[in-house]
This record gives C-alpha cells, structure tokens and sequence, in this order.
C-alpha cells in the first residue's frame, strides 16, 4: 500500500478517505478540497482588506479617498504586470529574474525610437516585442540546453541591464512629446466627475484577465499546471515540455516589455541604469503573496493580483502615515514574511475542516 | 509458546473524527513472521504507524512491549521501543553513503566530530551478516532499491530493533532479490525478531506468514494460523466477499491474431538494452517478464520514445516508424502505462478530471486552444463509471485517491486516446485486490477491443494469468519465450529458467 506509506500532502491518509466512503464523506471531500482552492485563489484578499483599512485610519482617513486609490492603483500596475508574467513562469516551477532589466531594455529602445522620425508611433508595440524577444531568448537557453532558469536569468538580469545603457549610452534618454502618453498619465473616465480608472491600471486588469483566460481557460494553461506539478510525467504524457519553458519565459519578457513601455509613457524618460532596479523582486514577491507554489504547479493569477495591490498599499500607507523611508523598508519585509506564515497557517488549518 | 513481544489491545485512531481504526488487537510473538492483511485502505499502514509512533492512537487502547505498558509517542519513542519499520518507499538519504545512513539520527560521535571511521567499521559486520555485496562507504543512491532495502534492514538490526515492520517490502524487488530478501527474513526469524509483514500477494504469505491477521475497514476481522492459511479464506476475509476468477483471460488471441501491430527489430540503446526483437498482434496480450534491471522498462521506453535509441527499427502495421519523443509515440497510437504512476504519471495536486484528460484537450480544444470543457466533464464522467473510479468526483485531486484508483485515472487518460498500442508497466503495483481484479478486465475487454497489450510485470501469477505468451529479458536481451503449446510451456518455472538463465541452452 505505497499510497497510504508515504505521508499524503494533506493530512488525511488514504486510508481513511476509502475507510469512511460513504456518500456523505464524498461531498465533503469535494467540498474540502473546494474550500482549499478557494482559500488559495482569495488567500492574502483578507490581509489586504485589514491593511487598507488600517491605514485609513492611522492616517486620518486619507487612504479611502477617490485620488488616493487611484494613486494606489496606478502605483500597483506595472508590477502587476511584471507578477502575471512571473506568474506563468513560477507556475511551471521555474523563476524570472531579469524582468526588472529587460523592462529598462524595452524603455530604452521605445524611447530612442519615439524620437526618430517618422517611426515615433511604433515606440510601443517596438519596446513590447524586445521584451518578448529577450524573455525568448531566456526560455530557450532554459528549455533547449536545461539550463537551471536561476542561474539563466540571473545571467540575463547582469546582461541586460548592460544592453539597456548600451542603448542610450549611459545616460538618461527623455522624449516630452511621446506619443501615446495618455497610458502613462491618462485616466479612463467611466461617470465622467465621479469615476475614472488610470489607463495604466485598465492595461494591468486587461493582462490580469487575458492571464485568466490562458492559465484557466486553454489547453496550453493545463500544459503549464502539468509541466510545473510533474515534469517528468508531463514528458510522458506527450506534452512538450520545451515549448511551455519557451511560452512561459516569452510571456514574462513580453509583460516585462509592456512594463517597460508603460513606464516609458509614465516618466517620459528612462534610464538604462536605474529604471527597472529590482523590479523582479517586487514581483517575485507578488506571486509568493498570491498563493502560488514557489515549486510550480499550484497557483492563481487572482492570487497575484491581490498580492500585487498588498505591496502597492503597503507602499502608499507607510507614506500616508509618514513612516520614514529606512523603516519602510523593514515594516514591509516583516509584512510580507508574516503574511506568508499567516497562510500557511490558514492552509494548514483548512486541510482539517 | 514464549511470552509475547508485542501486545496491542483496542487500539483506535481517529482523524478529524473519522475513525480510521477501531479498537484494533494485534499479537506478535518472537521468532515469528505475522502478516498483516486487507485491502487498501483497510487501516494496515495506520496501525504500522501507530506502532512505529508516526502516528499517536487515541487514548483508551494500550500497547505493551515485552510485558510493559510502553508509551510511543513519537518515532524515537517507536526506535527506543524495539520497533523499526521499512516503508515500501524507502526512507533513506541517496546522497550519504550505507554507514552514513545507518547511523542516521544515531551519530557516534567524539568529541562533537563524526567518528567516521568506527561507524565505517562496525557496519562491516552488519552487512556481512544481511550477505550485502557492498562496501559502507558506497553512495545509497547508487544501490539497487534491493540492496537499499538491506540498508533499511541493517538500519533496524543497528538500533537492535525487537520487532521489525516491513511494509510490502518486495513490490519494488525482483523475483532474484525477494528470494533473496525471504532467506534473510528467514534468518531473522530465526533469531528471535518478531516480523509484522504487510503484503497482498498471497504466495508471499504462503511461504512466509506464521500467523496472519486480517483487517477490514478500520476493524479487526481475525487471525488465522499457519494450518488455517488459505487464500479463499483471506481474501474473503478481506473483502467480506468472494473473488471469483480472479484473473481474466476471455478474449480469444487465435481469433485475431496474425495482424502484427507492432514490431521492434533489434532495438538498442547502448546501454540496457542490447538488441531486443518482438512482435505484438492485435488483441494479443504479450507479456514481458524478467529481474528487475533486465531492461524491461528500458526497451518500454525506447519504444515509447522517452529514451534515445542507437540502433534497430520500430514498425508500426507494418511500416517503420520514428520515434523521437513520447509526444510522436502518442500521436502514433502507441501508450505507455508508467511503473511509477506518482513519479512519472500522474499530476498529484491537479483534478482527475485534467489528469484523465490530459493527453486528448489538444485534440478536443476550439480555435485557438480554447478548451473544450463540456467534452473533458462528460469523458471524465465516462472514465468513473466504465472503470468504476471510486472516488467523490472528478473534481477531487489525483493525489487524494487511493493507489488502484489513481491507477484507473492514469489507464482512463491513455484510453482516451484510443491507442492501438498499449503498453502496461507494472500495472497492478501496489493496488489492492479488489481493483487489481478489475484492472484485468480492463485489460481483457481491450484485447477483444483488438488492442495490441505488452505487459511488463514481475508479477509471475499474474503475468501467467493474464497473459497469451510471455518473452522473457535477461540483461538486455530477450532470453526466450513461454507460451502455451510449446516446447516450452507457459509455466512460473519457466519464466524463472529463462529470467535467471539457468537452461539457456534450451531457450537458444
């Protein structure tokens, strides 16, 4: 009985799962397991709320107001970009370091090009495709020669970074009248006086759900759930490995392009050396936040979302309530590793119920 | 009859108010092997863990060790107790050496520093005593899980265990190696251990078991002795029923049979496989036998396209066919059943639902890869029902079904993909009685479905019972065949001459 010998993930043995098979249990079974994958999806969206309303107060009741939350929103939307790239990365057990350099690569070349002539319009789709040709470039050293995506995109975040001073040779490239600004600065006005959404947050929503859409909706999701819970059994099962490495490595440069191209349209400017300067980890951090398994196969984009607005409203809250710079940085670190702990916990605890 | 070495008496344990055993007695005596049996999930692993303190019993039972009440609350409670328990998968570290593992969580130490040396020096006569063939300082992981399972043995021998727990301890072994492994028990016996043996092949407990004790459901059901060891018996008491016809074999291979659907001709990888020819008919089961590391698994996989070949040709209906990769193997009709479904097969943490689906979304998807979900619900409904899934739906986890469950999953997924070819690598390992039975007819209703079945098993019973003919490997090379109207006879003696390859004379 190899299956009852080794301890099961969950904490209930086989044995009693067949033990007590009666219909009822059944529906409990699916209802436990439901109730898992609901905890996983909303996880930290508890944290999130208690954080939001934490700060309203401590800050006098600045955090609620119509112009804050925007600020928050917009803040959170090119890491949430960022986060659903890595998200597609970490779900297939693997890790993208250089997104926060390939986004300075992609503003780097979208603002040199925004000042030619002539081509100034195709700075976006242009700065997008070098952030999906370099993260291509990472999927297929990792898919092709089974490079370990550590040590790979480690190798990018150093190489790319240098390509992206390269380009405007070391210095700061500025273009004031660059087309397509509005994304940058714009809002999308919904009830024109009352709402309007950053362009900046609607493109990072439109990513989030286009992410939905292929982690949920489409086979090659289930090939990237596959390849992360058992790579070995997903070769088996003829799907092909490598070009889920390839898609998942190409999504996290082309998003780290997006991310490039709409900080481009925000600052007008970029920097080869410092724009993008750990990017990753912020990212990185939004997964890990969202529920998503550091060891892949287990994880939601929703997850990643809420994750991504924690950091954002950590951000804006610390600064709301006139936390200094050096301690924000350690209140944000303890934030973090104790919101983590805290699911586990709750995981822990609902294998139990 | 000496005193007893172990006595338990109403033991129960409970998770999260479900009761997994129910006031559970169980006796062992010195020098005696006592199996252990039941389906699974029948509540033999929790009563093992509750002995070996992995698991702590509800209050109200009571477990006395040589007459004294002992209170095992925890796995060294369980050591310091005498007991020592080896799982079927084996607890050791590949990257430490034999000594190293031996000693493991028992350091002698001088000083804070690992005396290396003495611990090297007294494993030497441990291992000489198991008939170990390898040295202490010999990387675990390099070992064959026979040999490593000695380790595990001479782990139990160096805490100076009373009573040794072994958990289906031959399901991962060779036939050269469980014979091995039964001498040795043997000699332990002999020497005053008391074995708790836990398996489900009956000819195991024939030659082995002193006294067996029978559970069902959590409960006890009784204990039989050795005069009262009979296999109707058991595997009534087991599943509070009769099996009948345990193995099947309805389908008819003369009726079909003369279609050759698959061919390999001189197949190699340069390695394990040294140039191993076979035909398989439609609606034929072909089995192939062997020890364990005769590359059996290895020439599966050549086959299957999941290693590289360097030589040979593989013909499919007549036409070569290449083969690069698992993914070209499927597209061709040709499926392979993993010997390790949890390693190599299934996606643990995902629903059966994509676990049986899997291999047919592809194909099922709109434009786009768009998944076809109505599809998938109403194929994994299918699957349930046709091969009798026991589990509450096709929502749950792969991980959370019990091991002949998972198994039909992992079958349900290569079925959807109607292959021509089907390749089965051990595919009743470490399922229970009851699905192994069904397993079969699965197996015999896809033969008559004019499925072409290669069977690797070292399962000999079974092989036989299930199986037209049988090739047999020897160390890489198909040593010869058994088949019914032959010179040489479909027979266990048979496969075990050609396997061993005493009597290769004849088989050439």
């Amino acid at each position: 009985m190899p299956h009852e010998s080794s301890p099961p993930r969950d904490a209930v043995p086989a044995s009693v799962e067949r033990s007590v098979a009666a219909t009822t249990r059944s529906s409990e079974e699916v209802k436990r397991q439901r109730a898992q994958v609901f905890i996983r999806a909303v996880g930290m969206l508890p944290v999130l709320v208690l954080l939001c309303i934490a700060f309203h107060f401590l800050s006098d009741g600045r955090f609620f107001t119509g112009q804050n939350l925007g600020i928050v929103l917009q803040q959170a939307a090119v890491n949430t970009v960022l986060a659903a790239g890595m998200t597609f990365v970490i779900l297939t057990g693997g890790i993208d370091l250089s997104v926060g350099s390939i986004l300075a690569v992609s503003a780097m070349a979208g603002l040199t090009l925004s000042k030619v002539p002539g081509l100034a319009e195709f700075w976006l789709p242009v700065s997008v495709l070098a952030g999906l040709a370099f993260g291509l470039v990472n999927g297929a050293l990792i898919a092709a020669l089974r490079l370990p995506p550590f040590i790979v995109t480690l190798g990018s975040l150093t190489a790319v970074r240098g390509i992206a001073r390269l380009i405007g040779a070391d210095t700061t490239v500025f273009n004031p009248s660059i087309p397509f600004a509005f994304i940058g600065n714009g809002s999308l006005t919904l009830i024109p006086g009352v709402i309007s959404i950053p362009w900046l947050s609607v493109v990072a929503l439109l990513v989030i759900l286009a992410s939905w859409f292929v982690l949920r909706r489409t086979v090659l999701g289930v090939h990237i759930y596959a390849v992360g819970g058992n790579e070995s059994a997903a070769r088996l099962a003829g799907i092909k490995v490598w070009a889920v490495i390839l898609f998942v490595y190409g999504v996290s440069g082309l998003l780290a392009g997006l991310g490039g191209a709409m900080q481009a349209a925000r600052l007008y400017a970029a920097n080869g050396l410092q724009l993008g300067q750990s990017y990753e980890l912020d990212a990185i951090t939004a997964v890990i936040l969202g529920g998503t398994s550091f060891v892949g196969g287990i994880g939601s984009i929703w997850g990643t979302l809420v994750g991504a607005l924690i950091i954002a409203v950590l951000s804006n809250g610390l600064i709301l309530t006139g936390v200094s710079d050096v301690w924000q940085y350690v209140i944000k670190g303890l934030v973090i590793i104790g919101a983590v702990a805290l699911d586990r916990y709750r995981l822990h605890a609902s294998a139990r119920t | 009859m000496s005193e007893p070495i172990l006595e338990m008496r109403r033991v129960s344990k409970s998770f999260f108010g479900m009761k997994a055993l129910r006031d559970v007695d169980l006796t062992a005596y010195p020098g005696e092997v006592h199996a252990v049996m039941g389906e699974n999930g029948a509540g033999k692993s929790t009563l093992m863990k509750v002995l070996s303190g992995a698991y702590r019993p509800d209050p109200g039972g009571e477990i006395r060790i040589d007459g004294k009440a002992a209170r095992i609350d925890g796995p060294l409670a369980g050591r310091a107790a005498g007991i020592s328990i080896i799982y079927q998968e084996l607890s050791l570290a590949p990257n430490l050496t034999v000594a190293e593992n031996i000693y493991l969580g028992r350091e002698t130490s001088r000083s804070g520093l690992i005396a290396r040396a003495s611990m090297r020096e007294s494993v030497f006569p441990m291992l000489a005593r198991l008939g170990a063939d390898f040295a202490p300082d010999t990387l675990v992981g390099d070992l064959s899980i026979g040999r490593q399972q000695l380790v595990e043995i001479a782990r139990a021998l160096a805490a100076k265990s009373k009573i040794l727990i072994m958990d289906e301890p031959t399901t991962a072994l060779s036939a050269g190696e469980t014979e091995r492994l039964f001498a040795l028990i043997q000699q332990l016996r002999a020497d005053g251990l008391a074995i708790l043996y836990i398996s489900h092949r009956m000819d195991e407990i024939y030659r082995l078991a002193d006294r067996v004790t029978v559970l069902r459901d959590g409960a006890l059901v009784g204990s039989l002795d050795r005069t009262q060891i009979k296999a109707e018996t058991i595997i009534r008491m087991m599943v509070g029923r009769d099996v009948s016809s345990f193995y099947k074999k309805e389908h008819d291979p003369r009726a079909v049979r003369g279609r050759p659907v698959l061919s390999v001709v001189d197949v190699a990888d340069g390695k394990r496989v040294k140039g191993c020819s076979l035909t398989v008919h439609a609606g034929e089961v072909l089995g192939l036998a062997g020890l364990v590391g005769a590359g059996r698994t290895e020439l599966a996989h050549l086959i299957f396209g999941a290693a590289a070949m360097t030589s040979g040709e593989i013909r499919l209906e007549n036409r070569p066919i290449e083969i690069g990769s698992p993914h070209e193997a499927l597209e061709n009709g040709i499926a392979y059943l993993t010997e390790d479904r949890k390693a190599f097969g299934l996606f643990l943490d995902m629903s059966c639902l994509y676990n049986i689906n899997l291999g047919v979304l592809g194909r099922d998807a709109s434009l786009g890869g768009v998944m076809n979900r109505q599809k998938a619900r109403e194929r994994a409904r299918n699957a349930f029902s046709s091969l009798s899934i026991r589990a509450p739906g096709p929502q749950v986890t792969a991980g959370s079904l019990s091991g002949g469950n998972q198994q039909k999953v992992l079958l349900s997924r290569l079925l959807a993909a109607s292959p021509k070819v089907l390749i089965l690598d051990e595919p009743t390992r470490g399922v229970d009685v009851g699905a192994k039975s069904e397993i079969y007819t699965i197996i015999d209703n896809l033969a008559k479905a004019g499925v072409a079945i290669l069977v690797i098993s070292s399962d000999l019973p079974e092989v036989i019972g299930i199986c037209d003919r049988v090739l047999v490997m020897k160390a890489g090379r198909i040593a010869g065949e058994a088949a019914p109207q032959t010179a040489s006879p479909l027979t266990q003696e048979n496969i075990m001459r050609l396997a061993t390859g005493t009597g290769e004379l004849d088989a050439a």
